[in-house]
């Protein structure tokens, strides 16, 4: 196999771990003003992520890092091209993961409050950009000979794009929410799966449109069945929600956005960085990739290592298995 | 105005600024992991409670510390492609490998097993736990490896081929990438200093609290905890540094001749070491200086008869190796950085030396506003630390990368100068607040002091470890 066709998988690879894990985040995240009745309440939220939300981080770390080592033209033309979403996306991220430590370091309410709506703020900026990023990755911008783009920060917010953004921030939404009913017990776990129902519904309006728009316009074969495993997907784990199968639920919708940013990276094929403006100015797995000595190494490490962080991954998750309840917050909210 | 636009120069200002104030962050997550983990296994093995509060005690601080570490991070690799994509196409294919190594290999395990730390107190058993902390700890010490073996290419550029065609460095060789002469060099130097600057901070915390003669039982062990690593380390940094600045002259002459300000070259005797030079604001002649023959000659080769070559000399020949340009960085930040570095670095080994000897058999210091002296070890540790990064970076100039690319022709095409100034005014006001922030907690921590262990729930028998729930 073309290692450049391997790197392509690997790179999607790792985006579909990082919106299937961290998109759960942004969902508990924004989620706080609707579950979060009181501080004790809050607390249970953020603690059903507290041991894994850096380790979810991460994968956009290591898939910044896949993309910069395995397609370097790819990573300088999005990452430059891009420059002021990354920039808020960037800023959110710093905003959401500090506040998860500082937040709980005093005890004043305005305190917490302030640090909850960063954690709001902080969660929901990255859900809506990503995908907006996304969308125009697949759409395709503007871009010279040397692979630069030359657009402005507005044609990256166009009808499609914008679409695509409200699609990532409804799905991790609903993700979330459905990762505290998953995660939680009692009174909250009930409103979770009541505020799933209502937040699944919209969800799969917008996704479907959006995986829809995404067929029609950009589409191949492959991608097209990818986008309908993604719907079915989403609509099986609505009615999972609905009969309180929980578990089923969470699993259903983490491969619904598994199979739509599959969908996504099928519809780029075999182009990594389409250009709108002139397709002899678009970036290829083949004009974008880095040599085959590199992607070799490359691809010895990944193979041998990826099983063994998923495996170390899954061992966390196990060990933190349990519902979070709000027994487990002690009684001081200050220490 | 197009000065003030010029995204070169913003670029470069917002690197240097989110560079630095992440490596405020770096020594101490590097540092604390391994204290934490050495008190831990101290408990684990003895049962002793001092040891158990110590734990948790440093834990907190590391956790509070660790979180910013990671978010600022991201910054600095998300900026490689957002301010310098040309930089990114010419070097991606030897420079990512490490960067993705460092993922794969470290970062992964580093936040997984630091998430199993902080919130499996009462879910693993003790060894798993104590386990888990040690893997971190091992994490952030491969992860500064591998971006030290990225920086070394910067440095001193091997194991590489130009592709002439897709007009970039190519990597053919990733042993030779990963025992690069500088990193060799340079990992040692980097993670002794930070366990220096980590010293720095238990001394600091210590002295603090032994002057208001409080929690006397884990703080005496704890300052001669942080004592000794000051001494060790610092030894170690100096030995280290010893051997990059070998390499250094070896690999970038010109570094050395900006460190010491050597115009001429200069051979013996005249290859003196200047520790303080006034001179006139373009440095090429000198009003006064105090000087030490021979030593800056025994420091580049090792012998007294050595000769340094001097900026004048380098200079002529990078214009015949590269073309016509200016390849000499700018000269009061190199001299005076790596000035600062070396006296700062030995002020605090200075003071931890003065410590051992003041509480040798468990005495007290005569006079008390000694520990108020000692509580400056952490800042000027720090601040060592800062200006060792500011100097080797800043000697590496015009080049990005060293005889393969300048600075000036990696900066994005595609940026304007706006977009830079809106994130370098971003970057800064969020750092800045942060910072603040940062530093009370951390001092908020301090002062309050370690606690005694939480008892276990009489119901469930669960640990309420209220510390590492959020």
């Amino acid at each position: 196999m073309d290692l450049t066709i391997l790197w392509f998988c690997i790179v999607g690879f790792l985006f579909v771990g990082y919106f299937v894990l961290d998109g759960f985040d942004f969902g508990v995240g924004m989620s706080l003003p609707f579950l979060g009745k009181d501080d004790t309440d809050r607390r249970v939220l953020i603690n059903t992520i507290g041991p894994v939300w850096d380790l979810n981080e991460t994968w956009v770390i290591v898939a910044g890092a896949a993309l910069f080592a395995a397609f370097p033209e790819w990573y300088a033309t999005l990452f430059s091209g891009f420059y002021l979403p990354l920039l808020l996306i960037l800023i959110a991220l710093i905003l959401r993961g500090v506040s998860f430590e500082y937040r709980h370091q005093r005890p004043e309410k305005a305190w917490k409050a302030r640090f909850d709506r960063m954690i709001v703020v902080g969660s929901a900026v990255p859900a809506f950009l990503w995908g907006v990023a996304f969308a125009n990755i697949v759409q395709g911008v503007a871009l010279d000979a040397n692979h630069d783009y030359t657009g402005s920060v507005f044609d990256l917010l166009n009808p499609y794009a914008l679409l695509g953004g409200a699609t990532t921030l409804l799905l991790f939404f609903t993700h979330g929410v459905v990762f505290v009913s998953l995660k939680t017990d009692g009174d909250i776990r009930a409103r979770a799966r009541t505020l799933a129902t209502r937040s699944g519904a919209v969800t799969i309006v917008v996704a479907a449109a959006f995986l829809v728009w995404t067929t029609l316009a950009y589409g191949s074969l492959l991608s097209a069945v990818f986008a309908l495993v993604a719907a079915l997907a989403l609509v099986v784990s609505f009615l999972a929600n609905l009969r309180g199968r929980e578990g089923a639920a969470f699993a259903l919708m983490a491969g619904t956005i598994g199979f739509a940013v599959l969908s996504l990276f099928a519809s780029l094929f075999p182009d990594v960085m389409p250009a709108s403006n002139d397709a002899a100015n678009s970036l290829t797995i083949e004009n974008a990739s880095s040599s085959a000595y590199t992607l070799q190494i490359m691809s010895w490490v990944a193979l041998i290592f990826l099983p063994l962080i998923l495996a170390y991954q899954g061992f966390t998750y196990w060990i933190f298995r349990k519902r979070v309840t709000r027994a487990h917050i002690p009684v001081e909210a200050a220490h | 105005m197009n000065e003030l636009l010029d995204p070169l120069i913003l670029s470069r200002w917002q690197f240097g600024l989110t560079t630095i104030y992440h490596f405020l962050f770096v020594p101490l997550t590097i540092g604390l992991a391994v204290t934490v983990a050495i008190f831990q296994t101290a408990w684990v093995r003895t049962d002793k409670e001092k040891y158990l509060q110590l734990t948790r005690f440093f834990g907190k601080i590391f956790l509070i510390n660790f979180a910013m570490g990671v978010v600022t991070g991201i910054v600095q690799e998300f900026q490689f492609g957002m301010n310098w994509s040309d930089y990114s196409r010419f070097v991606g294919d030897v420079f990512g490998a490490p960067l993705a190594l460092e993922g794969l290999l470290a970062f992964f395990l580093e936040a997984t097993f630091i998430g199993l730390w902080i919130f499996g107190w009462d879910r693993l058993p003790k060894k798993l736990h104590l386990a888990s902390i040690w893997i971190a700890a091992l994490g952030s010490v491969l992860s500064a490896y591998f971006i030290i073996a990225a920086n070394a290419f910067m440095q001193n550029p091997v194991g590489f081929r130009i592709n002439e065609v897709k007009g970039r460095a190519e990597l053919t060789d990733i042993w030779a990438l990963l025992t690069n002469k500088v990193a060799l060099a340079a990992f040692p130097h980097t993670i002794f200093a930070c366990f220096m600057v980590t010293a720095g901070l238990i001394i600091a915390a210590a002295a603090w609290h032994l002057y208001r003669n409080q929690h006397l039982e884990t703080m005496r062990p704890a300052l001669k905890f942080g004592l000794w690593m000051m001494v060790i380390a610092g030894g170690l940094t100096v030995l280290t540094g010893d051997q990059l600045g070998l390499a250094m002259v070896e690999t970038q002459p010109m570094k050395m001749a900006a460190a010491e300000a050597l115009y001429n070259t200069s051979t013996g005797a005249a290859a003196s070491f200047s520790i303080f030079t006034l001179g006139t604001p373009d440095g090429t002649s000198e009003l006064f200086s105090i000087r030490i023959p021979y030593l800056l000659s025994f420091l580049s080769t090792h012998t007294f008869d050595g000769t340094v070559e001097g900026i004048n000399d380098l200079q002529a020949q990078y214009v015949q190796a590269y073309g016509p340009g200016d390849y000499t960085p700018t000269v009061w930040i190199t001299y005076w950085a790596f000035r600062w570095m070396i006296a700062l670095g030995m002020l605090h080994v200075l003071i931890a030396v003065a410590g051992l000897w003041l509480t040798r058999k468990g005495r007290d210091p005569k006079w008390r506003w000694m520990w108020r002296v000692a509580v400056w070890a952490f800042p000027l540790s720090l601040g060592a630390m800062i200006v060792g990064w500011i100097f080797t970076e800043m000697g590496r100039q015009p080049w990005i990368v060293f005889s393969l690319l300048k600075t000036s022709d990696a900066v994005s095409p595609g940026i304007s100068g706006l977009d830079v100034l809106i994130s370098l005014i971003a970057f800064t006001a969020v750092y800045g607040t942060l910072a603040v922030v940062e530093f009370r907690l951390i001092k908020k921590a301090i002062q309050k002091g370690p606690e005694a262990a939480p008892e276990p729930d009489p119901e469930t028998g669960e640990l309420q470890h209220a510390a590492t729930v959020y």
